[in-house]
Order: C-alpha cells, then sequence, then structure tokens
C-alpha cells in the first residue's frame, strides 16, 4: 500500500480503490491519553461517516473499523482538497463549491451530525462533487451550541486561510446552508453568540 | 550612545509591569519587571494601582540599567492591549505623560504580536509557527501575507488562566504554574475532558472536572492530569496548524512557555515532524517591557505613526488585526 496522505493525527495509504486511515501513537502525550484519543476518533469517524452518508452528505464508505489498531478501512474518494483548489477558483466557481458545501453542512446539522472540524481541508472535490472527510473530531448533537461551534471552525478557518476569498466564500457557504437547515438562524446566531464571547472579540461596531 | 536610536517600552496588560530599553538594532539595554504579589486573582483595579504606584520608580530604574537619559530616547511604546482595561490606561497614561513631556513620537502596541518579535529576535527563528500560552492568553499563530494569521485559539480562558484557577480553588499557593508542575511529576494520569474544536481549545470546562476531581482524588494525580490533558490540547493544535501553514520552525511564547513537561511535548512533536523548537530565554518569555519596546522599534522604523489622540487602549485587539510591515 502506498501513503497517499500525512496529515497530523493519521497515515492514510491506498490500495486501489480502498484506503485505510491509520492513526499512530503519538509518544509526546501520556499513553493512557493518547490510546483513548486514537481509539475514541476511530470508532466515532466510522459512525459518523455512515450517519453521514444516510444524511444524504457525499463521504468515504466505511468497509472495516478496527478501534484495536486504530485503522479505519474506507472507499477511496480520488479527489484534491478545497484548501488546495480555493486559490486558482473563479468567484462563480467558488460561489457553487461552497453552496454546496453550506447545504451539506446543513444536511448534517439537520440530523444532529456534528463535524467537529469543518474546514476546507476535510472538504474534497471529486467529479464535481463535494465530499466531506476526517469526522474523527465530531459528534451526535442536535444543540445549537454544537451547530454554532461546527460553524465558527469553518469560519475561522476561511479567516485564517483564505482571507482573500473570505466574503464570496461565506456568503455561499451560509446562503447555502440556510437553504436546506430549518434551524440554520438559530445555529448562526449562536455562532456569533460563541464568538462574542471569546477572548480575543473586539466590537468593531 | 547619542544618535542612537533607542525606545522605552511600558508593558502593562495584567499583573505584571515592565518597562525595557531596546535599540533599532536589537540590543536589549534594560528589561525590568515588577510583579504584583496575587494571592486571589487579579484585582484589574488594583493592578492598575500597583502599576500607577511603581512606574515611575521603574521607567527610571531602567533608564539607569541602560545607562542613558531621557533625552537620549527615541520614541516611547506601550501595551495598548489586549488586556485589562484599567493596567492597560496605567500604562498608556504614563507612556503618553512621557511623550507629551520630552517631545517624543509615542506607538501602542499589540502584546500578542509583541511576544512573537521578541521570540523572533532572541532565537534567530525566522519563519515560526508560534505557539503563545500564557496567564491571559493562548493562540497558535503564524505569518501569511502581511499578519500573522490566528489558526488556534482558546474560545474561553487561557491556558494558564485554567492553571491558576485550579491552583487558586484548591488554594496550593500562586502562581499556580510551578506550584501544579513541581505536584505533578508525582502523579499518575486519570481521565478529564479533553475540548479541541477544529483548531480552537476550550479550557473551561477542564478547570471545572479538574477542581471536582480534586475533591475525591490525590491532588498530585490531578495536577499530572491536568497538565496532560491541557497540554495535549495545545500541542495536537500546534501539530495540525504546522502542517496546514508548512512551517519549519516553532517558536513558543508566554509566561506558560516555561514550563518543562510542555516544553518536553513541543519538543516531542517538533521531533516528530524533524522540525525545529525555539525557546526564548526566560525574561522575554514572559510579560516584559523590552519586548514592547523592540515592537516599538520595528512599527516605528517600517513607518507607523500614531497622534496622541488616536492611542486609545484595545482591550480585546486581535493579532490578526496588526498589519506586519516590517517582514
Amino acid at each position: 500500500m502506498e501513503v497517499i496522505a500525512r496529515g497530523a493525527e493519521a497515515v492514510v495509504y491506498a490500495d486501489g480503490d480502498v484506503v485505510v486511515k491509520h492513526r499512530p501513537p503519538k509518544r509526546y502525550r501520556a499513553p493512557e491519553l493518547d490510546e483513548h484519543l486514537r481509539a475514541t476518533r476511530t470508532r466515532r469517524e466510522a459512525r459518523l461517516l455512515a450517519l453521514a452518508k444516510r444524511a444524504g452528505v457525499p463521504a468515504p464508505v466505511v468497509l472495516d473499523v478496527d478501534p484495536e489498531e486504530k485503522k479505519l478501512c474506507m472507499s477511496r474518494v480520488r479527489g484534491e482538497k478545497l484548501s488546495r483548489l480555493v486559490g486558482g477558483m473563479e468567484v462563480p466557481e467558488l460561489r457553487e463549491v461552497f453552496a454546496t458545501a453550506g447545504v451539506l453542512a446543513g444536511r448534517l446539522h439537520a440530523k444532529g451530525i456534528i463535524h467537529g472540524d469543518l474546514t476546507t481541508a476535510n472538504m474534497l472535490l471529486s467529479g464535481g462533487r463535494v465530499y466531506f472527510i476526517d469526522f474523527g473530531l465530531g459528534e451526535v448533537s442536535t444543540s445549537h451550541e454544537a451547530m454554532g461551534t461546527d460553524l465558527l471552525v469553518f469560519r475561522k478557518c476561511v479567516r485564517s486561510t483564505h482571507f482573500q476569498q473570505e466574503e464570496v466564500i461565506l456568503d455561499a457557504f451560509f446562503s447555502g446552508y440556510r437553504s436546506t437547515f430549518a434551524g440554520a438562524e438559530r445555529a448562526i446566531e449562536k455562532m456569533h453568540t460563541i464568538e462574542r464571547r471569546g477572548r480575543y472579540f473586539e466590537d468593531r461596531g | 550612545m547619542s544618535g542612537e536610536f533607542l525606545c522605552l517600552g511600558i508593558e502593562g496588560t495584567a499583573e505584571k509591569l515592565g518597562v525595557g530599553i531596546v535599540s533599532a538594532e536589537g540590543e536589549i539595554l534594560a528589561n525590568l519587571v515588577r510583579q504584583m504579589k496575587v494571592a486571589e486573582g487579579i484585582h484589574p483595579s488594583e493592578a492598575a494601582q500597583h502599576h500607577a504606584t511603581h512606574l515611575p520608580a521603574l521607567v527610571r530604574a531602567g533608564l539607569e540599567r541602560a545607562g542613558v537619559e531621557m533625552r537620549e530616547l527615541s520614541l516611547i511604546a506601550f501595551s495598548r492591549g489586549p488586556g485589562l482595561g484599567p493596567c492597560l490606561r496605567v500604562a498608556a497614561v504614563a507612556a503618553r505623560a512621557l511623550a507629551l513631556k520630552h517631545k517624543l513620537p509615542l506607538l501602542g502596541v499589540n502584546h500578542c504580536v509583541a511576544h512573537i518579535e521578541i521570540g523572533r529576535l532572541t532565537t534567530g527563528a525566522e519563519d515560526p509557527l508560534t505557539v503563545y500560552v500564557s496567564g491571559g492568553n493562548t493562540q497558535v499563530t503564524a505569518f501569511a501575507q502581511g499578519r500573522y494569521r490566528v489558526l488556534g485559539e482558546t474560545i474561553d480562558i487561557a491556558l494558564g488562566n485554567c492553571i491558576d484557577q485550579f491552583a487558586r480553588e484548591l488554594e496550593l499557593g500562586m502562581p499556580g504554574g510551578p506550584v501544579v508542575e513541581r505536584l505533578a511529576r508525582r502523579g499518575r494520569y486519570l481521565p478529564l475532558p479533553y475540548v479541541v474544536k477544529g483548531m480552537d481549545l476550550s479550557y473551561s470546562g477542564l478547570l471545572t472536572a479538574a477542581v471536582r476531581l480534586a475533591e475525591r482524588e490525590r491532588v498530585e494525580d490531578v495536577c499530572f492530569s491536568l497538565q496532560e490533558t491541557a497540554f495535549a490540547m495545545l500541542v495536537e493544535v500546534a501539530e495540525r496548524a504546522l502542517v496546514q501553514a508548512e512551517k519549519e520552525e516553532v517558536l513558543i511564547a508566554g509566561g506558560v512557555g516555561v514550563n518543562a513537561r510542555l516544553q518536553q511535548m513541543l519538543a516531542g512533536m517538533c521531533s516528530e515532524h524533524g522540525v525545529r523548537l525555539h525557546v526564548p530565554p526566560g525574561e522575554v518569555l514572559g510579560d516584559n517591557g523590552a519586548m514592547i519596546a523592540w515592537l516599538g522599534v520595528l512599527s516605528y522604523l517600517s513607518g507607523e505613526r500614531q497622534r496622541l489622540e488616536d492611542t486609545h487602549v484595545r482591550q480585546r485587539w486581535r493579532t490578526d488585526e496588526v498589519a506586519v510591515r516590517w517582514r
């Protein structure tokens, strides 16, 4: 199997149309904590991927999960991360892609699925479709707090890495999100509330 | 000495009061810090009173240490934010008065950016991912196109605040960081809430859970577990930010950076990625005046000017709002 991705917490191997995501030990942290984090996230990711697919969100199909070995076996999505594509996209394409991403986020939240790491590095564009990956930090929750936090993660990612296209991306994303999810306004309001109580929120009004 | 560009910096964002004098070449001629005693946390107005009482003497001592006279200075800089309002205002008022009296230009600078720049100056780090952790701040930043972009940060309380408040609740003595670090050396691991939201951190739930856990478990074990959990969260965010930003150096900044276990964990993470970890000397890790003076120098020499009436303090001033013209 060849290594196709090496992230901060996992190595992804591929063999044909199958990928194995392995979370190797982190020696810098306490062994008990390390074991707990890697096993929990592996199990959680498998569960949330299955739920996401049922909610109508394109995502890899889980083929096998091994929490002992911290390995997750999935179908391979051959695509490029949106984080790598954004810089080369024109405005109309940005609008289309991020409106779709917003719709997918809305579908997740409507079913009480929190992604937990909603960033452009965890969205793949493959054959014109947007896929969500990396559900390891996610959870099942219907609280607006959790949804607002999910949205804030996305907004901060755009602000810190795609600052030149920030407005277009966020406009499209939130219009897609609003069009899909009945609770969108409350979740968005919660996002603002969470941001305002943050350490570094400066009222510019 | 005469003819050299010298900046006097006043730091006063929280309980520490600092006066530093730095030259345009980055030579630190003086760096004096006076810390008020905090038994029950920082009362902003008491800290402000402390600063107002001790600032004049600290400025005189700084000049004496540097061997310069007021009239040899070229610039006055002060910590404009983020920080506690009453403390910020004392530093600002003092800086404005000095600037007016001695007819010197005045610059209010960002405290968080100052931590990054003094770290770069003293370690030689060129383009690091900065992990800034203190009693009041927790941020992971990286430079990109004219700004220090905030990749990850706390969404509630700072890591140092979490540990200090824990120590205060258990009456372990202040400052809490070193006490908890010492007790943790004899502890074993117990599970505590680990909360990472995307690239952001949340420490308020961890604090509450640790205080509760201490009601029924050994304090050494809770200290150990608190540190392990809080630091692992931070190092995980730093690791993900490092991969995302594709930097080749990591810089520690802020007072919590003196913690040996935190340094060890960051060093472990860095070596796994083959990147270098820079740890500034202790006297510039925590809040200090030299960092404010140095950022004053960088800002002034890259063209920044402020009118006196535009130097109001900014309690929640964001790191990524500062235009970095000197890089």
